[in-house]
């Protein structure tokens, strides 16, 4: 694709793309210390994850100011139109992952207290599930490959059924032993966490789809197959 | 190259469901050796707001001019293919190029009044075609500077020069004058380029208002404001229509590559 003839306006999408990816990149490291911290009993982690969210959420502060100034300085349209609008909807998406990492590692503090009602299997595996679609939602971003994030809305499957197979789990755990049910509720948000960072990694693959084709696959029930 | 399916006129969910007034088929233009239109062809909605788009060179005044043979005057510009208005067609031999421009009106970039009164200039056209109650020439004037949004500001003082107005109210004045002859098409050629923010505002609110009465065919190098007026715009490069399609779909979601790149300001 040509350049555009605006030179500052092709530097300000650029830094655009670059903030978001950024952003994205940060999360995914938080998750991964959050579930690492409560995984390993390490509360000095947990508590640098959280020391971390502010940073998250000022590039959410940054890019929503970079994407009004485009907004207002370069009337964009078309291609470059989506991939602002699309860039303001991600980083709220972002945003809220970056939440559920402080929330993951919050549960770990407590839990570190405690003694763990079981081996965490189930848990490390939703994380890395939940950041391998997070990974791929954002390389499709900047890649605007759509099929790729075809892929991101197929893989939420596979997250929502470990998380419904921990919660029946856990809730047999619970009939038997009351006294593990207030760790087994914590871990039970952990999991629902990392459901939701799921939900809202599919959220921006779907954004990603608008941004290339100018059609929005929201709310649908199946994707359709002539995108 | 192009697809030559899509140089031809397209249905449009803004125009679908309006009549065609103005069908252009093949349309080729050329002056002297230059070749200024390459085969477009293209349906213009009935009361809708056409635009048209493109670079400078691109052939869309050349093509607006078409529409009531104002290229008729241009040394050396020969025109073939079929224009036709209501059915009627344009360059018939039989046509009579000033019966047609009493149909097909235009108003300029630049504001054009003659050194006459704000009265005067209005009433020309109806004059010209053998009005001569006065009575009905006042009404006239006052019906069409009222459309034009302009008779509030110039109502006492309609026997002063053309010349005195500032340049958004001449304009305003050349559209009255466009109106007088009672026409069916409008045809705009960068109505707004020369006027300030505020003075555009109101030539496009004018727009929006007229096309209920009036079919609108607006050229502008001015992107947002196709985007603001129009319902239906077209993309012409180089001499040829390269897409046409709802303004609000060519604006968010164009079907080509080469009007993406346009719109979205990369000029190569």
């Amino acid at each position: 694709m040509p350049l555009h003839t605006d030179r500052t306006y092709e530097q300000h999408l650029g830094q655009l793309r670059t903030s978001v990816l950024e952003m994205g990149g940060l999360v995914e490291e938080q998750i991964g210390h959050a579930v690492r911290a409560l995984v390993q009993r390490d509360q000095a982690l947990a508590r640098t994850t959280i020391d971390n969210d502010h940073t998250v959420n000022r590039l959410d502060v940054e890019i929503d100011e970079l994407s009004l100034k485009l907004l207002a300085l370069h009337q964009p349209a078309a291609r470059d139109l989506r991939l602002i609008t699309t860039a303001l909807k991600i980083t709220t998406d972002l945003e809220r992952i970056g939440d559920m990492a402080t929330h993951i590692a919050e549960r770990a503090i407590e839990l570190s207290a405690e003694m763990p009602i079981k081996p965490y299997i189930d848990i490390p595996r939703m994380a890395d599930l939940a950041r391998d679609m997070l990974h791929r939602s954002l390389d499709s971003f900047v890649h605007e490959d759509v099929e790729l994030a075809l892929g991101v809305c197929m893989a939420d499957d596979a997250i929502d059924q470990l998380h419904e197979q921990l919660f029946r789990e856990l809730l047999s755990f619970m009939a038997e032993d009351p006294k593990i049910v207030s760790r087994a509720m914590r871990l039970l948000f952990v999991s629902k966490y990392l459901e939701r960072v799921g939900d809202h990694a599919t959220n921006i693959a779907e954004m990603v789809i608008f941004m290339v084709k100018g059609r929005s696959i929201r709310h649908l029930d199946k994707v359709p197959r002539d995108l | 190259m192009l697809d030559p399916a899509l140089t031809r006129a397209r249905p449009s969910a803004a125009a679908a469901d309006a009549p065609v007034k103005i069908a252009v088929r093949e349309l080729v233009v050329h002056y002297g050796a230059t070749c200024a239109l390459e085969a477009v062809s293209l349906d213009i909605p009935a009361h809708r707001v056409t635009a048209l788009i493109g670079p400078s060179g691109c052939g869309k005044s050349t093509f607006l001019r078409c529409l009531n043979r104002m290229n008729d005057h241009i040394p050396g510009a020969r025109v073939s293919g079929d224009v036709t208005i209501d059915g009627d067609p344009v360059y018939d031999p039989g046509v009579d190029p000033v019966a047609l421009r009493k149909r097909v009106g235009m108003v300029f970039q630049k504001s054009n009044p003659f050194p006459k009164s704000i009265f005067d200039n209005v009433a020309f056209g109806p004059r010209v075609h053998g009005e001569r109650d006065a009575v009905k020439l006042r009404e006239i004037v006052e019906r069409t500077l009222r459309q034009s949004a302009l008779w509030e500001e110039v109502e006492d003082r309609l026997d002063r020069s053309a010349l005195e107005l500032s340049g958004g109210q001449q304009q305003r004045l050349c559209i009255a004058r466009a109106l007088a002859v009672d026409p069916e098409v409008l045809l705009m050629d960068e109505p707004a380029s020369a006027l300030d923010p505020i003075a555009t505002a109101k030539i496009e609110e004018l727009i929006h208002e007229l096309k209920s009465a009036y079919t609108i065919v607006i050229v502008t190098h001015n992107m947002q404001q196709a985007a603001r007026v129009s319902d239906v715009t077209a993309y012409f490069y180089l001499g040829r229509l390269i897409e046409v399609g709802s303004t609000e779909v060519l604006f968010t979601t164009p079907s080509r590559q080469e009007t993406e790149d346009y719109i979205t300001g990369r000029f190569g």
